[in-house]
């Protein structure tokens, strides 16, 4: 059960004067369960890949198999891969419609053909599941604030209950504690649920911090695929694709370009905190 | 520069039939003063009202109570207007809805031609604003084409080329990539530093402000906190409760000091923190 690319090219224009590929030879497996961060600089191609994997952009060539299956196979139902790989796109907020927050939550699980008591049951879980209390279910969209209604799309999408969730920049805009409460529902879920997550970010930070492990884009192609301390290893290649690595492993290369012996693989705050305990603690 | 007494502003909603239902208020008697030169920042988290009273630093809003002085001009003073909003200018978040022109010189251009410059000093003034947000080898692409830092740096030179005193910037790097991001930010303080613009910088990002000479922070429509950035970001308890965060350099001296480790407060930049954490090491 994965989510699997194979030799994946796109081409936008194709024939035109206009003609740009987007994505060349990509090739990934996504395991189930995993928490994934997929990272590039602007027209990296990762919105691109990320739309391939729910069937909203065709490949022009290669193969995506959903759990084993082609999904360009005639028999394969589109309709459930978009209900199975859930897909919240960067400022979801303002595809807010509806009167109240209940019922622009039922949209999704009331077009996948549930009941409207299914629908509303299903909502009212994904409501709860992303912070968002009963108080708010007769609310306007519009009455809350910036972090609420994020909360309220994201649930928008949890409610068809995917098995996988992308999430394009679910953080942009946020303040420190918005960003840190969606980043920490969003790895519960993952925890909790077994929910597949790929989490599209420009902070490096936040992908040290969450994910398992990090995918790279740049120029159309996967330049690096591993665990966080792996990938932010190749910190001067990351800049020179637009990128960068943590605050911390930069903090944690000059330690040691001035002599200490620490861990320079520490990502997260915490890490480097006790990589410095443990070099300050040694006797020499 | 600017001069904030007791203002006030209150969003008010209308019922169908246009009378005012309720008010909210977003700004709650801010006084301040910003001295020409300065760097400012404003820091507070969504819904705190930094956004509310940037906007009338260029009178796109007037205050409800209270007066606000730019230039010694009252921003409620309707003949001075067009003075007001030429002294100060503003770049939002969003560098699509901000850029209209087909050519980033056009776009550039824009402002100065609607103030009713000579031809020639406009080319002139697109010239200097392009090369001081170093856009100048773009002079003659499609906006569309540029990535969203690039983006951002051109709405800069548009409102440079207007030749404000004051460069108000709303949340300008959300949206972009860390190498967009840093971009921006350099171009901020080269106007700053080069040019004596008096920049006011509302950011979520804490390493942004790092190198302010002032920070506001607001919470609930006040200034809760004001000093250097070393006096804010010392606080780090009083931060977390205002839903901020601080600088990861700070953040691991603070987690090393819950650590035992004895680190002074207020370290900003990772430079600093290397220092003493080296002058530690020799000591033991």
């Amino acid at each position: 059960m994965s989510l699997k690319v194979k030799n994946v090219n796109y081409v936008y224009s194709e024939g035109t004067a206009y003609e740009m590929t987007a994505l060349k030879d990509v090739n990934l497996e996504i395991p189930d369960g995993q928490f994934v961060g997929l990272i590039g600089h602007t027209g990296s191609g990762k919105s691109t890949l990320v739309q391939h994997l729910n069937g909203l952009i065709r490949a022009t060539s290669g193969k995506i198999y959903y759990n084993g299956k082609d999904i360009y196979g005639e028999s394969f139902s589109m309709k459930e891969l978009r209900s199975k790989v859930g897909l919240v796109f960067q400022y979801p907020e303002h595809q807010l419609f509806e009167t109240d927050v209940l019922t622009d939550v039922c949209f999704g699980p009331k077009n996948l053909g549930f009941t409207k008591e299914e629908a509303e049951k299903k909502a009212k879980e994904a409501l709860r599941m992303v912070g968002m209390g009963e108080e708010y279910d007769a609310s306007s969209p519009f009455e809350l604030s910036g972090g609420q209604k994020r909360r309220v799309a994201i649930a928008g999408v949890l409610a068809m209950e995917p098995e996988v969730l992308i999430l394009d920049e679910p953080t942009a805009g946020l303040d420190p504690r918005g960003r840190d409460e969606i980043l920490d529902q969003i790895s519960l879920l993952q925890k909790e649920r077994g929910i597949t997550v790929v989490l599209v970010s420009h902070s490096m930070e936040d992908v040290a911090r969450y994910v398992e492990r990090i995918i790279v884009m740049n120029h159309g192609e996967v330049r690096f695929d591993g665990a966080p301390r792996e990938v932010f290893r190749h910190y001067r290649e990351l800049e020179e694709i637009g990128l960068a690595a943590p605050q911390t492993t930069y903090l944690m290369q000059e330690l040691k370009e001035r002599g200490a012996d620490v861990d320079t693989e520490a990502t997260t705050v915490e890490e480097a905190a006790d990589a410095i305990a443990a070099w300050l603690r040694k006797t020499c | 520069m600017i001069k904030a007494e007791k203002v006030t502003f209150d969003y008010e909603r209308l019922d169908e039939e246009g009378n005012v239902e309720s008010t909210k208020r977003a700004v709650d008697g801010v006084s301040l003063e910003v001295r020409s030169g300065e760097f400012i920042a404003i820091l507070g988290h969504n819904g705190s009202g930094k956004s509310t009273l940037a906007k009338h630093i260029n009178a796109i809003l007037t205050p409800t109570e209270g007066t606000l002085w730019v230039d010694g001009m009252d921003t409620k003073d309707p003949d001075r207007l067009w003075d007001i909003r030429q002294d100060a200018g503003m770049v939002f978040q969003n560098p699509d809805n901000q850029i209209i022109g087909t050519v980033v010189e056009e776009d550039v251009g824009f402002g100065p031609e609607n103030l009713g410059v000579p031809t020639e000093e406009i080319w002139k003034r697109v010239e200097e604003s392009l090369s001081a947000v170093g856009m100048l080898k773009y002079r003659r692409h499609s906006p569309n084409k540029l990535s969203g830092g690039q983006k951002q740096r051109v709405a800069i030179a548009g409102v440079m080329a207007m030749r404000p005193r004051c460069i108000v910037l709303d949340e300008p790097t959300a949206m972009l990539d860390p190498h967009g991001r840093k971009s921006v930010i350099d171009t901020a303080r080269k106007l700053n530093r080069g040019e004596h613009m008096t920049i006011i910088l509302i950011t979520h990002y804490m390493e942004e402000v790092i190198q302010a000479d002032r920070i506001f922070v607001m919470d609930d429509g006040r200034v809760v906190m004001e000093g250097t950035p070393k006096e804010i970001f010392s606080q780090v308890e009083r931060l977390k409760e205002l839903r901020l965060d601080v600088p990861q350099a700070t953040l691991v001296a603070y987690e090393l000091q819950k650590r035992g480790i004895p680190l002074p407060d207020g370290i900003l930049q990772k430079e600093e923190l290397v220092e003493e954490l080296c002058r530690l090491k020799s000591k033991m």
